[in-house]
């Protein structure tokens, strides 16, 4: 990866008739990153996807690709290649017709571009398929017939069209895997559309979460699951509790609160989401940043009382819902399960041991 | 058990009804008598050989060939450019005009006739020839192409164009290299209903036909001479065995392409 970006978007804009599709996308993504969009389906992402594709055109606004204004550039003459959501796989033609498609127009011989096909069948692991027929394939094959057909013209910029959400749950998480390593071993630039969190945080080295046709942050997946500067990406990315709190004052850097079930807490400004300094706020902590203390365990964290009202039970982990005194609703927290650790039943007092440090602070809904 | 019965009965009847009369055209065709009437009297092929010496039957045969090809070329191209604006495109007006382009499947045929000859004279002056036969025949007949070519288009996914346009083809040749071949099947099929309705349509030909008729006008002339009615069995035997085997060849094309895209099979013509 490099700082020099490939693809530089400023105050891009879509418009359907009345209907805003893109607002005010000014983005740069760098060359050789895993770049994903993130969103729920409507936000946008797909449509700025195919805007760089070149199968939208721009209502408004610049998109450069490698330094070139792609501005009437039509698709097939752009350096990027795609893989479709639905793979787009040619039934009709067999594997290596499918793979080779894209060497047609370019130049070589037959057997120079057999090769090429032999190659890129073998990097996505199908080396020996060519002769099959595309309609044979499963899914998981498919897909690797689509990355391999995008990936022999050796694009800039491959763009990925929710490329796992076909796959079952064991394939896909197999796939997130081989797309990063395939990713790492072709040095180009991957951008991933997806609605799905967990997928961009695994594979991405950057994730612009995207809603209503803008960009709400971008970041690294460590920075945006740590610090999301809104409630709404704090909701989107993972599981976030969220308590009713109150800005008390600020003494110098560190900024004091109540907040209901954990008591006055002292906050850093870098934990601060576009809240207000005084009056109510939203205090967001995440499962996992809140711990159980098992009997007689003692940490040098803050702790709190609280009583269980639920357990979910996962294998690796469990969740459980617990009632902190002066809160309406239960939050959730999670636990991993180790050998000396038994789940506790719902109803059970429990101490439970948290740090100021996790906390961000959000506007009041 | 007895129901089982009740149906198979009924399903007998039912066929019965439907291929008796076509049974009894070859049963006539090599009757040696000139009357059409049980019982049979011997075995001829001479009606047969008759066909052959009528000219103005072979001018028929010919006539009805050409309007047939002409027509459902022409059907299956509009019936493509409709069903495909029609799957791809968003425009204003789309759904009543493809509304119209539907509207003659129900068009009572001889309305059709009746005013594409007030049209044809009396506005532009010209005369009756096999292309207004054909004008016709392609108005009633693109509906049917744009029906089957809508679920033939509807079928393929839109990003399989895309991908080939992704790929760096142009609009055309991806339409050329990837649409055309997979729709293939839906085409044949376009060509050949096209085909018959056009070779099998009497009213509007009979009215346009001018100085050439098509056959069914032709088979229609004869019929007012009794003693030619054995020849008109001999050339209904032949139009039935040539229809057998234009929906098998069909059907043949249409297995074809289905296992060419490894589809499931839902049905066809056979």
């Amino acid at each position: 990866m490099t700082d020099r970006a490939i693809i530089e978007l400023r105050d891009v804009e879509k418009r359907y008739g009345s209907v805003q599709a893109l607002t005010g996308i000014t983005l740069d993504i760098r060359e050789g990153e895993f770049f994903s969009l993130l969103g729920p389906s409507g936000c946008g992402k797909t449509t700025l996807l195919r805007t760089i594709a070149g199968f939208e055109d721009l209502s408004s606004g610049r998109l450069q690709i490698d330094g070139q204004d792609m501005d009437g550039v039509a698709a097939n003459r752009r350096p990027t290649n795609m893989v479709f959501q639905s793979y787009a796989i040619f039934p009709h033609l067999s594997v290596a017709q499918n793979v080779g498609f894209g060497l047609r127009r370019k130049p070589g011989t037959k057997a120079e571009k057999a090769t090429a096909v032999e190659n890129a069948l073998e990097m996505v692991g199908l080396g020996g398929y060519g002769g099959r027929a595309a309609h044979a394939l499963s899914g998981g094959q498919r897909q690797r017939v689509a990355l391999a057909r995008a990936l022999i013209l050796k694009p800039k910029v491959l763009l990925l069209d929710e490329p796992l959400s076909a796959l079952d749950k064991k394939l896909r998480e197999q796939m997130q895997v081989e797309l990063m390593r395939l990713q790492r071993h072709v040095g180009i630039t991957f951008i991933l559309v997806t609605h799905d969190q967990e997928e961009a945080l695994i594979m991405s080295d950057r994730i612009a979460v995207m809603f209503d046709g803008e960009i709400a942050q971008l970041d690294s997946p460590e920075r945006l699951y740590k610090r999301p500067n809104s409630r709404r990406v704090a909701d989107f990315i993972g599981v976030m509790n969220f308590l009713d709190g109150q800005v008390l004052g600020q003494d110098g850097e560190r900024i004091s609160l109540d907040v209901a079930g954990l008591g006055r807490v002292d906050v850093s400004p870098d934990q601060v989401a576009g809240a207000p300094r005084t009056g109510p706020v939203a205090v967001g902590i995440r499962p996992e940043a809140m711990t159980l203390l098992f009997d007689g365990e003692t940490t040098r964290r803050q702790v709190i009382e609280g009583e269980i009202s639920e357990v979910v039970y996962f294998g690796d982990m469990t969740h459980y819902q617990v009632t902190l005194p002066g809160t309406p609703a239960p939050v959730t927290l999670s636990m991993g399960n180790a050998v000396d650790r038994q789940v506790l039943p719902a109803g059970t007092k429990a101490r439970i041991a948290w740090d100021p440090r996790s906390l961000t602070v959000f506007p009041a809904n | 058990m007895r129901k089982g019965r009740l149906l198979s009965v009924y399903a007998l009847a039912y066929l019965v009804f439907l291929y008796a009369p076509i049974i009894l055209l070859p049963l006539f065709a090599f009757n040696s008598s000139s009357i059409i009437a049980f019982p049979l009297k011997g075995f001829t092929t001479d009606w047969f050989s008759e066909l052959r010496t009528i000219e103005a039957l072979h001018a028929a045969v010919w006539t009805s060939l050409f309007i047939a090809v002409v027509t459902a070329v022409f059907s299956t191209l509009l019936g493509i450019c409709a069903a495909r604006a029609g799957t791809r495109h968003n425009f204003p007006g789309k759904g009543g005009i493809l509304g119209m382009i539907m509207l003659p499947i129900v068009l009572p045929e001889i309305i059709v006739a009746v005013s594409l000859i007030v049209v044809i004279i009396q506005f532009f002056g010209f005369g009756l020839t096999r292309w207004a036969v054909i004008a016709a025949h392609v108005l009633i007949c693109t509906p049917f192409c744009v029906a089957i070519l809508n679920s033939s288009f509807g079928n393929l996914d839109a990003s399989l164009e895309e991908a080939a346009i992704d790929l760096g083809e142009s609009r055309f040749s991806s339409f050329r290299l990837i649409t055309l071949p997979l729709v293939a099947p839906g085409l044949i099929a376009c060509f050949l209903i096209s085909f018959t309705i056009s070779l099998d349509e009497f009213i509007i030909a009979f009215f346009l036909t001018g100085t050439e008729p098509t056959l069914p006008v032709y088979i229609w002339s004869l019929l007012r001479f009794p003693q030619r009615l054995p020849v008109v069995m001999a050339l209904g035997t032949i139009l039935v065995a040539l229809s057998i085997l234009l929906l098998i060849l069909a059907e043949y094309f249409r297995r074809r392409g289905l296992k060419r895209t490894g589809k499931e099979d839902h049905g066809g013509f056979l």
